[in-house]
């Protein structure tokens, strides 16, 4: 995205469409502890932006600031040109994945439905539109085969592509996205993140996922915020996700190895390690 | 085995008797309308074990009620808001909530037993607490307790959407601008104001067979938001109104009668549920994967 594109009107996904996403000198603190300062991001449409970092390092609390539930303690997030503030129509949410409880007396399709106008007082009134909605919806995230199944009884990869479908039926501009492949399959974090990345290039939309591992994301994503040790690192992928600039955040040498498409980084000290769940096929040494 | 048989079902007079239970009749059918629709929430928001503390707290308050001649309905209220409200307020996560209402329950009985005690009116009103009584709803009462069940329906109609939102997944539904805490707060107060007119007709012990039981069957064989109300206030009607007609024949009270057409109801959904909902095989695999 830095091709020289100023004369052209905005164009989807180019540089000088304005920012969806302005995050300016932001810090958050709690007591003594800092977990991140001096983050600054800005997020145009159609941009993926992957936010990385070891468990207790803010990346939940972040996405919280985004959706207006944390306040910051310094800078200022700006979204859409205003305030970040609660119950945004425009920004769209898939929390961290916990399965629904069989009893849930929802439908997958009764589910994604909740997206659309779950927040209105009243009864779910049906009407033609909302079921052609909700249809569409369900095709776009491969789920008409089980639209009528109860959510219970689903898979954790039928139930994560329901929550994708959930937050993109409301047609937001901003997809905000907790660890949304964790304990999914290869297969089924493939049919997730395809969604998730075929989503911002309808509708001018950016998204933001929490990951503990790139590799699954690793051709999708633009932007790495990589939050460690009280900072935030942004950049490319081949900007962040090196040995030098990593070995630079956490102060002790870390390396970033590129093997067969793959990056694994080695020799994160114990503290970042705390909790830094590495997928399955990818465990940091420290943990081998 | 006969004289057994006369005891918990004899049909003389039966029309006569019905003319007089006519109030109790009403009472139960609006009761079931309203326990079946806040038990689907009961049960979406995994508050069971919440409604036995409730009632047992309104058992309390319409014990003192008595006790001190402020009236078994103002009691009963008193008792199961407060209950509902400190479950609310305290328990608003899954762990607390359960030691919180494991706390409230036998303090709650106790007091209920206190009061009961010191208690020197009819003995009947004493039993009738716990397990239920159709003859002593008069026309004051069933006022009060029509409009109490008309508050919680109603109630109940208008935040139905966000509340089920909420109760699914509460970090998506805050996200999208519902207030989750003040729904669930609004919702304690129809479940304690259902539970207070509850306890009064089928008695603390067994409020869980009309605000529990229907919805748990309902959602045994079906999953859409529409048949599951629909269902569950049907399956709670029948029970009430059926136990109430049953239980004039025989001189026991009436919450066996209720108790048990629920559950009968349970066991009938939950075999034709597990008929119904045998997943194909390769929908199993996928499901186990």
């Amino acid at each position: 995205m830095t091709a020289a594109t100023s004369d052209r009107p905005q164009t989807r996904g180019t540089a000088p469409a304005p920012p969806i996403l302005s995050v300016r000198d932001a810090s958050l603190r709690f007591g003594s502890r800092t977990l991140w300062s001096h983050l600054n991001l800005k997020v145009r449409p159609g941009e993926f932006v992957a936010v990385l970092g070891p468990n207790g390092a803010g990346k939940t609390s972040l996405l919280r600031a985004i959706l207006g539930a944390q306040p910051l303690t310094g800078g200022s997030i700006e979204l859409l040109g205003g305030p970040v503030r609660r119950g945004h129509r425009l920004v769209g949410y898939v929390p961290q994945q916990r399965l629904a409880d069989r009893g849930t007396p929802l439908r997958a399709r009764d589910f994604v439905g909740l997206g659309l106008d779950g927040h209105r007082f009243g009864l779910p009134l049906p009407s033609r539109t909302r079921r052609q909605a909700i249809d569409q919806m369900l095709a776009t995230i491969n789920a008409t085969s089980f639209a009528t199944r109860r959510i219970g009884d689903l898979s954790g990869g039928e139930q994560q592509r329901l929550r994708v479908g959930q937050a993109l039926i409301g047609n937001p501009r901003l997809l905000l996205c907790d660890e949304p492949l964790i304990s999914l399959d290869l297969h089924q974090q493939r049919a997730v993140s395809t969604l998730i990345d075929a989503s911002r290039r309808t509708g001018d939309r950016a998204v933001i996922m929490i990951t503990h591992d790139i590799n699954p994301v690793l051709d999708m994503v633009d932007t790495v915020l990589y939050l460690a040790a009280g900072q935030a690192l942004t950049g490319t992928v081949d900007q962040v996700l090196t040995s030098a600039a990593l070995s630079e955040l956490y102060q002790t040498p870390v390396d970033v190895i590129r093997a067969r498409g793959r990056i694994l980084v080695v020799g994160l000290p114990d503290t970042a390690l705390e909790g830094h769940e590495a997928a399955p096929e990818n465990p940091p040494e420290g943990l081998r | 085995m006969s004289d057994l048989w006369s005891e918990l079902f004899s049909f003389a007079n039966y029309g006569e008797l019905l003319m007089l239970v006519r109030n109790s009749i009403i009472a139960g059918a609006v009761l079931g309308l309203a326990g079946g629709l806040v038990g689907v929430f009961v049960m979406a928001r995994d508050l069971p074990f919440a409604v036995h503390a409730i009632s047992e707290l309104s058992f309390a308050g319409a014990a003192a009620g008595l006790l001190f001649g402020i009236g078994v309905v103002e009691g009963s209220l008193v008792g199961s808001l407060t209950a509902a409200l400190l479950i609310g307020l305290l328990g608003s996560r899954a762990r607390e909530r359960n030691s919180i209402i494991a706390v409230l329950m036998p303090f709650g009985l106790g007091l209920g037993i206190l009061c009961l005690s010191l208690y020197s009116g009819r003995v009947a009103n004493k039993f009738g607490l716990l397990t239920g009584q159709i003859v002593a709803v008069d026309n004051p009462r069933l006022l009060s307790l029509l409009i109490i069940c008309g508050i919680v329906i109603a109630g109940l109609l208008v935040v139905w959407r966000p509340l089920m939102f909420v109760s699914i997944d509460a970090q998506v539904a805050e996200a999208r601008g519902v207030r989750s805490v003040a729904l669930s707060m609004v919702f304690m107060i129809l479940l304690g104001l259902v539970t207070a007119v509850s306890v009064q007709i089928v008695g603390a012990l067994l409020v869980l067979s009309i605000l529990v039981t229907p919805a748990a069957a309902a959602l045994r064989v079906s999953a859409s938001p529409l048949l599951v109300p629909v269902l569950s206030t049907l399956f709670a009607v029948v029970a009430m109104v059926g136990g109430i007609m049953l239980a004039l024949g025989g001189s026991v009270p009436i919450s066996p009668y209720v108790t048990t057409i629920s559950f009968l109801i349970y066991l009938a959904c939950r075999a034709w549920g597990a008929l119904q909902n045998r997943p194909p095989k390769s929908a199993r695999v996928a499901a186990t994967a």
